[in-house]
């Protein structure tokens, strides 16, 4: 065990992976001579040469097609979008090309596509953005998200072990504020939902960023028992786990980071609404960003994101339902 | 063995009045043209009777294009193909029964109903099927030849696109991507003169194949109507590529004869133009050379004939898919089974111990 930054346990899961197995290949815009713009590659250049570490042009659409083209003859690529923002720039191919290719000729794509995705930092709307319900509306494309360094590492194994294309949704936020204690080697984290807090009284259903302000939130709710669970993947979505909490919980608070609309948390309260609706005693109560783009200036962005005060209300509100 | 393969190939010099390919060859060519010109008159026949779903778009006039380049690929090479390239799916290996059950969706079918028309590739024969987001196939095809440079591996990747494709920004990034990292693989620019029904001078102000100096490659104009042409420009642009000397543009200057689809009377096109192209039929073309060699081009056809007979007897014997495992498939399972080697008759690669 080791204790690491969610950051550094995603360096240590590439570093292992560029050390197994000669197939994996990093592709993206300043990850090599430069170490990416967050530093998650920094000193892999040195270590594993810029054939394996590329420094790409400038195109994400080429970026998603190549590292498709080179998985389909025998790697194993590493694409890392700068932002996860720029992932409009590859869509076409990743959703059309990539997606559909298993189902369409049986010709599976193992392809890792890292996306640093949310905001709080004043990143503005095209550095803040989470795009994970766009990939859980696109056939054959897995979407995971880890909030914690544990999870970061072995779902990172687990998504570049994968034999399908894996939408690695790593939250910006995360990179240097949380820290906690990782196994040492390489092991998988499988793509399922983790109780982080159980409880009784209500379960607030969160992934990424949103998992520890939904631990924050409900720490201390005049003495409620709160559980937290973490989805940790939205494709696939682990529904025995999610209504599992409902069924013990009957109340159910939603927390997205992302736009509201088509969230992924508007697919578990359809989920809940369908199968779980006998379980519940109130109604399913959704906190997300409102639909508008994330603002840049510190008071217009805090009070858009969903944030502790949000989900303690919400939360109050329905243990009062 | 790719290398000995290609290097061999260029020193067979067979007697057949052609540098590089033997009168087995030419034959080879002209039965591949005449292969996918039956199985696609076949075919159309086979919609005007509802048999095939969907619409139908074929490569009438434009058979040359995909028989000459396919025709200089190794069986370790690797082809994203373009629905007017049924060609090259042929000299792959691909059987004239399960491309018409692909037509018609049925179960024997490349993609077993889940795509249609040319939307296939058969994986086992080293070949990535295309999507209807043109020039897609670009960008893939620069990412296989981009892991055949990483791992030393002396073998091309080859993809076609057209006109209209130029115009994408998948165009430009796959062509600077792949002059960067002077990666082998060949672009082949079928020229037909027509985007749907969009004209070549509402699509680009400069021909596109000046624009290959600009990503540092070579560029080349090719008569697309000549398959041998098509498999000498091929053939260098290979040697090029797995020699380390980077990616060739070969623009294939064609014509398409029938509409964008079954459903389009192009009545946009004028008939002087169609009616110049029809003189220059890549069909006709090799069967002179061949006659003037005296081959019996007249049993070739009805060889040719009598096999799409047979095929299209068991493709519409065959059963259609059922909606049974219609969800599965969408994620791999198990491991990944990779691409398979293709068949590649060209006499060059047996001569040189070659794999086909």
């Amino acid at each position: 065990m080791a204790v690491m930054t969610y950051l550094q346990a995603i360096s240590a899961a590439l570093r292992d992976e560029l050390r197994a197995d000669e197939r994996v290949l990093m592709m993206g815009e300043d990850i090599g001579v430069f170490g990416g713009a967050f530093k998650v590659t920094d000193g892999f250049a040195a270590e594993f040469g810029t054939d394996r570490v590329m420094d790409t042009p400038l195109a994400e659409s080429a970026i998603i097609g190549c590292a498709v083209g080179a998985a389909v003859v025998g790697m194993r690529p590493v694409c890392e979008m700068q932002f996860a923002d720029f992932i409009s720039c590859g869509f076409d191919q990743l959703v059309n090309v990539a997606g559909k290719m298993h189902y369409r000729q049986g010709l599976a794509v193992p392809i890792v596509v890292r996306l640093p995705s949310g905001g709080g930092f004043s990143g503005g709307p095209f550095h803040s953005q989470n795009p994970e319900a766009l990939f859980m509306h696109s056939p054959g494309i897995k979407v995971v998200a880890p909030s914690t360094a544990e999870d970061a590492k072995g779902l990172l194994h687990a998504a570049i072990h994968d034999p399908n294309p894996v939408c690695f949704m790593e939250h910006k936020h995360l990179y240097r504020r949380v820290k906690g204690e990782v196994p040492d080697g390489v092991f998988e984290t499988p793509f399922s939902a983790r109780v982080a807090r159980s409880g009784s009284d209500l379960v607030v259903i969160a992934y990424g960023a949103m998992v520890d302000v939904a631990l924050a939130a409900t720490e201390d709710l005049e003495g409620a028992s709160i559980e937290v669970l973490d989805l940790r993947s939205l494709v696939p979505l682990d529904e025995a786990a999610i209504l599992d909490s409902v069924a013990r919980c009957s109340k159910v608070v939603i927390v997205d980071e992302a736009n509201m609309t088509c969230a992924a948390g508007a697919q578990v309260a359809a989920l809940v609404a369908e199968k779980a609706f006998e379980d519940l005693d109130g109604p399913v109560v959704r906190v997300a960003t409102p639909d508008v783009p994330i603002p840049f200036s510190p008071p217009l962005e805090q009070a858009v994101l969903p944030g502790v005060d949000r989900v303690k209300e919400a939360c109050r509100e329905l243990l009062a339902y | 063995m790719a290398t000995e393969t290609a290097q061999a190939a260029g020193s067979t010099a067979p007697a057949s009045g052609h540098e590089h390919l033997r009168l087995e060859d030419r034959i080879w060519l002209l039965r591949a043209m005449l292969l996918m010109r039956g199985i696609e008159e076949r075919a159309m026949s086979l919609y005007r009777q509802g048999k095939v779903p969907g619409s139908f778009y074929d490569g009438f006039g434009q058979e040359a294009v995909s028989a000459g380049a396919a025709f200089a690929m190794a069986p370790e090479d690797r082809l994203c193909i373009l629905h007017r390239d049924l060609a090259a799916h042929l000299i792959r290996g691909v059987t004239p029964v399960r491309i018409l059950s692909q037509y018609m969706g049925r179960a024997a079918g490349i993609t077993r109903g889940r795509d249609g028309n040319v939307h296939f590739g058969d994986r086992s024969l080293g070949c990535v099927g295309m999507v209807s987001m043109l020039p897609d196939m670009m960008l893939v095809a620069t990412g296989m030849a981009m892991a055949f440079k990483l791992r030393g591996e002396r073998r091309c990747a080859l993809t076609w696109f057209g006109d209209g494709s130029t115009s994408r920004g998948d165009f430009h990034e796959a062509m600077n991507w792949a002059g960067v990292q002077k990666l082998p693989v060949v672009f082949i620019l079928e020229n037909n003169q027509y985007a749907y029904s969009t004209p070549l001078d509402k699509q680009f102000a400069v021909d596109p194949v000046e624009r290959a100096a600009a990503y540092g490659f070579t560029g080349v104009t090719v008569d697309g109507n000549d398959a041998e042409a098509m498999f000498d420009a091929t053939r260098e642009a290979r040697q090029r590529a797995i020699d380390g000397r980077g990616p060739t543009l070969i623009e294939a200057v064609t014509m398409r004869m029938h509409g964008h689809a079954a459903h389009d009377d192009m009545k946009y096109v004028p008939k002087e133009q169609v009616e110049e192209w029809r003189r220059r039929d890549p069909v006709e073309r090799q069967e002179r050379r061949l006659r003037e060699l005296d081959v019996d081009v007249d049993a070739l056809r009805a060889e040719v004939a009598a096999a799409i007979d047979t095929a299209a007897t068991e493709a519409l014997a065959g059963p259609m898919p059922t909606p049974d495992d219609v969800l599965e498939g969408v994620f791999c399972a198990g491991e990944a089974e990779p691409l398979g080697d293709g068949q590649a008759p060209w006499s060059g690669f047996a001569a040189a111990g070659g794999g086909a």
